[in-house]
């Protein structure tokens, strides 16, 4: 199957991409003005330290060769050390990185059970007020920053009705599950404890709901316009011609092909969804990556910032390539063109 | 009226709420097709052709459309009062269309076999005496179906996306489709017209072969005289939603009585004909403002003062001619 080497040509194309990501930002890193090493030893450090730490951070060296460590280093796991933390950033990557990743699905999974469903109604009850609070709702979503969706979430939620908890991912009485893939939804069902996962639940609620709102918003008003778009085609008039029943019509010749757009369109809220939760996991003090980066961009820890970027950009890379992936596998004219066009 | 009819519509009626008001398409639309009869809907693009038939086969949408007035009898059922289930049966067992544009009318994210498999199910449904269906038989009911239309390597088709299928193709299919249940009288819409000539022709061929054999009725919708001086022994020819003139195919081509229907076929290009078509001056009307009483009159040659005022009614004559004009009511009053 020809498909296959499209997919395979995709994930080529994708390693170089993150090539040059990371040439970019190694530079980007390396040309900011203000000296690191400096920065992490303070201001009343020796020169002499200064030069040292420069000597055994490698930054005396010319920047392709301290390129070129960096990148062989990353093949051996190693994304050099972090000046906050004084560990290996791919350590603290794999300190952080599981409870970004378990909030960043949780917020898929609101888009998908709230944004599809609310397209779909307002598709089928358009121009109706079902459909004017959908659109409006939308929105909302789209315009209005996350972070201040989190602010008022917790004012709401946590303040002023007191059902669900403000910050964190586990109050501090609830033991947590034993580490097995660092998401504690899974790490608790898998251990059998639901007391830790109703709490953790409790508190991933409105950090993911803050993140996903701009999803929920774009993917709601794709559907609707995919699902009127593909109503109003003459292979729908002609299925209802030919006698199939409106129920197998709406939810198998009408929602395979108006599910086409929302899926292409799910890897760019994936990457929404990443960049909102920079300001959101500050805001709920979500111990993340995101968090993570902030401080390390806030510090100018290069090594660290360099880490988040390129673990981001993968996450990215891989999001996308299923997103095709699924793509080609629903939608037969993008299969066959690729097949067609080598 | 006519006993054995398997479509009858009388005074049919389709209006859709618009922006602007109310456009009535439809003004009082009576056509019938007896079982086993091929009749000709004729008219520009525009007149009314494919509302009718889209309401014959209850798939307009309402709302936007609405039916004020008339009747469409389905071997003597009125659709437009039909339960949904009593409508899937009658698509099932009597009647069953092909569509303008074999291009856009099959669904591009499903194979050819999902399709055809899915039309054979549903309309199966109704056929009582025939046992239970497997999936062999349907497999092999549709393998029958797209040999009919002369597909070769059926199997190899069912498997493949309309995408891979030319347009001449995909109109076969199609044909496969609608004729798959065995229906009792067949609509066909512009067939292959969206096709180049030599493939509307083979089409146009086969699909007369295949419907004598079977002895379906059928109501050929088109704007093309040629095809339809080919094709049908009775011919309907419409003009902003009214019936103007309905005849024998024979008698109306060498002796039309409507204005519009002689305008219609000067318009023809001919190969002998010594100067260009003629033509009709002007366009067809806005329905949200038709012209009162005749809509045709605006552009009508012989337009009196009558014409404007009331809807002229359907005279007789000849045995099998009628026509709503004027003209030929007692010697031109």
């Amino acid at each position: 199957m020809r498909f296959s080497y499209f997919v395979l040509r995709r994930w080529l194309y994708s390693i170089l991409v993150l090539f040059g990501l990371s040439i970019l930002i190694f530079i980007i890193a390396r040309m900011l003005p203000g000296d690191p090493a400096r920065l992490a030893l303070g201001p009343f450090a020796l020169q002499e330290q200064v030069e040292h730490l420069r000597h055994v951070m490698g930054m005396d060296k010319p920047l392709p060769l301290q390129y070129w460590t960096y990148i062989t280093g990353i093949f051996h796991g190693d994304f050099g050390l972090s000046f906050q933390t004084r560990r290996n950033v791919a350590l603290d990557i794999a300190h952080y990185l599981p409870a970004t990743v378990e909030l960043v699905l949780m917020a898929i999974v609101w888009v998908l059970v709230l944004g599809v469903p609310l397209g779909v109604l307002a598709a089928r009850y358009k121009d109706s007020w079902v459909d004017n609070l959908v659109r409006v709702m939308a929105f909302i979503g789209v315009a209005v920053p996350p972070f201040v969706v989190g602010l008022f979430l917790q004012l709401t939620f946590s303040y002023l009705l007191g059902i669900l908890p403000t910050t964190g991912r586990l109050s501090l009485m609830t033991p947590a599950p034993p580490l097995r893939t660092g998401l504690l939804l899974l790490d608790s069902l898998i251990e059998g404890d639901f007391s830790a996962l109703g709490d953790a639940l409790k508190h991933i609620i409105l950090p993911s709901f803050a993140i996903a709102m701009t999803g929920i918003g774009q993917i709601a008003r794709l559907t609707r316009a995919s699902m009127s778009d593909v109503a109003n085609q003459d292979y729908i008039e002609a299925s209802r011609g030919f006698g199939i029943p409106n129920r197998v019509i709406a939810f198998k010749y009408m929602l395979k092909p108006a599910s086409i757009a929302p899926l292409t369109i799910l890897g760019l809220t994936f990457a929404s969804e990443l960049s909102n939760a920079f300001l959101v996991e500050t805001v709920f003090a979500w111990p993340g990556l995101a968090k993570y980066g902030i401080r390390a961009i806030l510090r100018k820890d290069f090594n660290a910032v360099m880490g988040v970027v390129l673990i981001i950009g993968l996450a990215f890379v891989i999001v996308n390539l299923i997103v095709d992936i699924l793509a080609g596998y629903v939608d037969p004219r993008i299969r066959i063109k690729h097949e067609e066009g080598e | 009226m006519e006993e054995k009819a398997i479509l009858d519509i009388r005074d049919l009626h389709v209006w859709f709420r618009v922006y602007e008001g109310v456009s009535r398409v439809l003004d009082g639309v009576s056509l019938y097709v007896r079982g086993g009869e091929h009749v000709g809907l004729v008219g520009e693009t525009g007149c009314g052709k494919t509302v009718a038939m889209k309401t014959a086969m209850g798939i307009l949408r309402s709302p936007p459309a609405l039916f004020p007035q008339g009747q469409v009898l389905l071997a003597g059922r009125d659709v437009l009062k039909a339960a949904p289930i009593e409508l899937l049966r009658m698509k099932g067992k009597t009647i069953s269309m092909i569509f303008q544009d074999p291009l856009s009318a099959l669904n591009p994210v499903f194979t050819v076999g999902q399709q055809i498999f899915d039309v054979i199910r549903f309309g199966h449904r109704w056929i009582r005496d025939d046992g239970a269906l497997t999936k062999t038989k349907v497999r092999g009911i549709a393998m029958e179906a797209l040999t009919s239309v002369q597909l070769p390597d059926p199997r190899r088709i069912l498997s493949l996306y309309p995408l891979e299928l030319s347009g001449g193709m995909r109109q076969r299919v199609l044909i496969a489709m609608a004729l798959v249940n065995r229906p009792r009288f067949l609509i066909a819409d512009e067939p292959g017209s969206a096709l180049d000539v030599t493939i509307q022709a083979q089409i146009l061929s086969l699909l007369k072969s295949l419907v004598k054999e079977a002895g379906i009725a059928v109501l050929l919708i088109t704007h093309d005289l040629g095809v339809v001086r080919e094709t049908v022994e009775r011919v309907y020819i419409m003009y902003a939603g009214r019936v103007v003139e309905e005849g024998q195919t024979v008698e109306i081509f060498d002796d039309p009585k409507h204005p519009y229907t002689q305008g219609l076929l000067s318009s023809v290009p001919r190969l002998t004909g010594e100067a260009l078509a003629e033509g009709i001056p002007g366009t067809l009307s806005d329905y949200t403002e038709a012209p009162s009483g005749c809509r045709f009159h605006p552009r009508c040659p012989q337009a009196m003062e009558k014409c404007a005022q009331q809807k002229p009614p359907m005279v007789k004559v000849s045995t099998k001619q009628h026509v709503a004009c004027y003209l030929y009511h007692g010697g031109g009053g």
